[in-house]
């Protein structure tokens, strides 16, 4: 990897959490409505397996869905602007902080139904498949959704047809307030697809050139070889699972949640490009402040954007015609 | 014009579609090498290959999910359900995926595929494959919901259906599948969102679809005989109904029964009747009768499960209710 690059996933990371930050913000301040679940702590997972793709290449996440979308490449103007529910977001204000969709980016969506969508990114590389085109599809979803029967449905019917798409679970310890050892029969989640056939790997979540590393050999196997894989990235969530509860909340100690953040991923990946005089401090600092000039940028956008004319109420539930 | 099979019609349906356009595909349990539970896809597999007919595991949210998945990549599926009793478990797929990405996308992305197979009571098969859930899609906003009775309806159905940009619940009459019927030999199309009027009569309008569209005619034949005039309106789509057609009916005759095998309580039935009444109230003799299923779970004993749904003495005494 180029210094250059190295130095864009770290500038990624950043604006993500830059973003969050605002967006917890504007939350309090009653811009942002709804449930709105941050993504902070975690930004290693998006940016490093994003980096492994191709742009044309397709994301589906779930309701946790601000990272990938920001990491595939959206605008962070339009992205605030959903959030906002404005018309210049980036699904005209129809979708919010949970359902994200961008044709440009080929971001397809974030689902708010645990597991929900997995068959959904199981048919994107059915499709892919189908068509035979050499794009592949990234899934992410938290560890909650491995104890569904649509995780198990997709893997079973993704390993037996050997379909070009990569599950990405984001093991961040948390279903809502339930520790992962009080639902899952296994706390090596990456286990839990071992009966079906699926090349396994588990990861360090926060470290972003691991996260990386591990997709780009998925992603060899599903565009070479028309082959699956589930990756289980160890992370941390570093606020509650939404603006409706505090960072710790009741099912956690500050202690953990302290301890947890010695991991940092941006902390962490800034250290060893320093030590690897690939940036000092200031650069780092300077970069920093770039993109918090950046957000307010954002910011101004979202607010400027005018609510969704209420004609538009109707329109986008069934569409005229034939495709 | 050829009499045939309305399962003959749903496969020349399907047949002809999959040749005019390669995105199409049919998807689900036992519709290749088994050739369909109900022998709707035979030959299909034989044509088309299995890249086009696919068999799955019995897993019906999963393979719904993936059609969700492939018809937002621009493919057309057709997925079948192998009776509607089981799209209860693809529920969560249709009902928050197949039908809200495009709201949810701010219209960036469609979902056009086909959800079809049979549904209805049938044959003392008991609670759990014996039921009437149209009901249940026409609830969820966007989803259109075609039942069709007859094998000409059947396949110019399901090819608009296959054609629609959105997507569509189309509940074949399980009970259906061996009826006869003429169907055109050159290509035709029978818009969704269209009814037909399958008697002409002038005393009153009886409204019925699927299976419930043969009880009606059977009855309407037999009054006529004693001089009772009953005009038949098949909805054939019932999502979105065909609305301006129903009330030119009762303009006419002034009086309504209408007939569904669901449930009685939040049934079709009753949204219909609203309908007409906000819309043609006036032009009313008497109330709307309803016969409809009893609201029980589908009973196995054949002298219960008669019970349960409608029959032609129910449907002759409320016709003999309006018009008294």
């Amino acid at each position: 990897m180029s210094p250059q690059e190295e130095k864009h996933l770290l500038s990624q990371m950043l604006l993500i959490r830059r973003f969050e930050e605002k967006a917890a913000e504007m939350y309090s301040l009653g811009k942002i409505g709804g449930f709105c679940h941050l993504y902070i702590g975690q930004e290693a997972v998006a940016v490093g397996a994003i980096s492994a793709l191709l742009p044309e290449d397709y994301v589906v996440s779930a309701y946790r869905d601000h990272g990938h979308c920001l990491a595939k490449g959206s605008d962070p103007k339009k992205v605030m602007a959903e959030l906002f529910g404005r018309i210049d977001g980036l699904c005209k204000g129809k979708g919010g902080s949970m359902h994200f969709f961008d044709t440009a980016t080929h971001f397809l969506g974030g689902y708010a139904i645990v597991g929900g969508h997995l068959p959904v990114a199981t048919g994107v590389a059915f499709a892919l498949k189908y068509q035979q085109k050499p794009q592949v599809v990234l899934c992410f979803f938290g560890e909650g959704a491995v104890n569904t029967g649509a995780f198990h449905e997709s893997l079973n019917l993704a390993s037996l047809w050997k379909l070009p798409v990569i599950y990405i679970c984001e093991n961040n310890r948390y279903g809502m307030g339930t520790p992962v050892e009080r639902a899952s029969s296994l706390y090596n989640i990456s286990l839990r697809g071992s009966g079906y056939g699926l090349h396994l790997e588990q990861v360090d979540g926060m470290d972003v050139l691991q996260v990386r590393e591990s997709v780009t050999r998925a992603v060899d196997r599903a565009r070479n070889k028309q082959l699956p894989s589930f990756l289980e990235m160890r992370t941390y969530r570093y606020m509650g699972h939404s603006m409706s509860d505090p960072s710790h909340g009741h099912y956690r100690t500050k202690d953990e949640v302290e301890e947890q953040k010695k991991r940092d991923p941006i902390q962490q990946f800034f250290k060893k490009l320093s030590a690897e005089k690939v940036l000092d401090e200031q650069t780092f600092k300077k970069m920093d402040q770039k993109i918090q000039q950046e957000i307010e940028g954002v910011i101004a956008y979202a607010d400027a954007s005018p609510f969704p004319p209420l004609n538009t109420l109707t329109t986008d539930v069934t569409v005229e015609g034939t495709r | 014009m050829p009499s045939i099979l309305y399962r003959e019609a749903l496969n020349q349906a399907l047949r002809e579609e999959m040749r005019r356009d390669d995105r199409v595909f049919l998807m689900g349990e036992e519709v290749g090498y088994y050739q369909g539970a109900f022998k709707v896809s035979k030959g299909l597999l034989e044509e088309f290959g299995e890249k086009r007919v696919i068999d799955t595991p019995i897993t019906e949210l999963g393979f719904t999910g993936v059609g969700v998945g492939a018809a937002m990549m621009g493919l057309r599926p057709v997925i079948e359900m192998m009776t509607f009793n089981f799209a209860i478990l693809a529920m969560d797929q249709i009902v928050n995926n197949a039908v809200k990405i495009q709201y949810m996308s701010g219209g960036q992305f469609r979902v056009p595929m086909v959800v079809r197979g049979p549904g209805g009571p049938s044959r003392q098969l008991a609670a759990q494959h014996s039921q009437s859930l149209e009901s249940w899609f026409c609830h969820v906003a966007g989803l259109k919901v075609v039942a069709p009775s007859t094998p000409k309806d059947a396949k110019g159905l399901l090819k608009s259906s296959i054609r629609d940009g959105n997507p569509i619940i189309f509940i074949e009459g399980q009970e259906l599948y061996s009826q006869k019927g003429e169907v055109p030999e050159e290509e035709y199309l029978i818009p969704i969102g269209q009814g037909e009027i399958k008697k002409e009569g002038s005393d009153v309008t009886l409204i019925a679809w699927s299976k419930m569209l043969h009880l009606a005619m059977d009855v309407a034949r037999d009054l006529e005989q004693k001089g009772v005039s009953v005009e038949v309106i098949d909805p054939r789509t019932l999502k979105p109904l065909d609305v301006p057609l129903l009330v030119s009916s009762i303009k006419k005759t002034h009086r309504a029964v209408i007939v569904e095998e669901g449930w009685r309580f939040c049934g079709l039935g009753a949204e219909i009747s609203s309908i007409l009444y906000g819309q043609a109230f006036d032009a009313f003799d008497a109330p709307i009768e309803r016969v409809t299923g009893i609201d029980v779970p589908m009973p196995y004993a054949k002298n219960l499960e008669k019970a349960a749904i409608p029959d032609k003495e129910r449907v002759m005494a409320a016709i003999k209710k309006t018009l008294n």
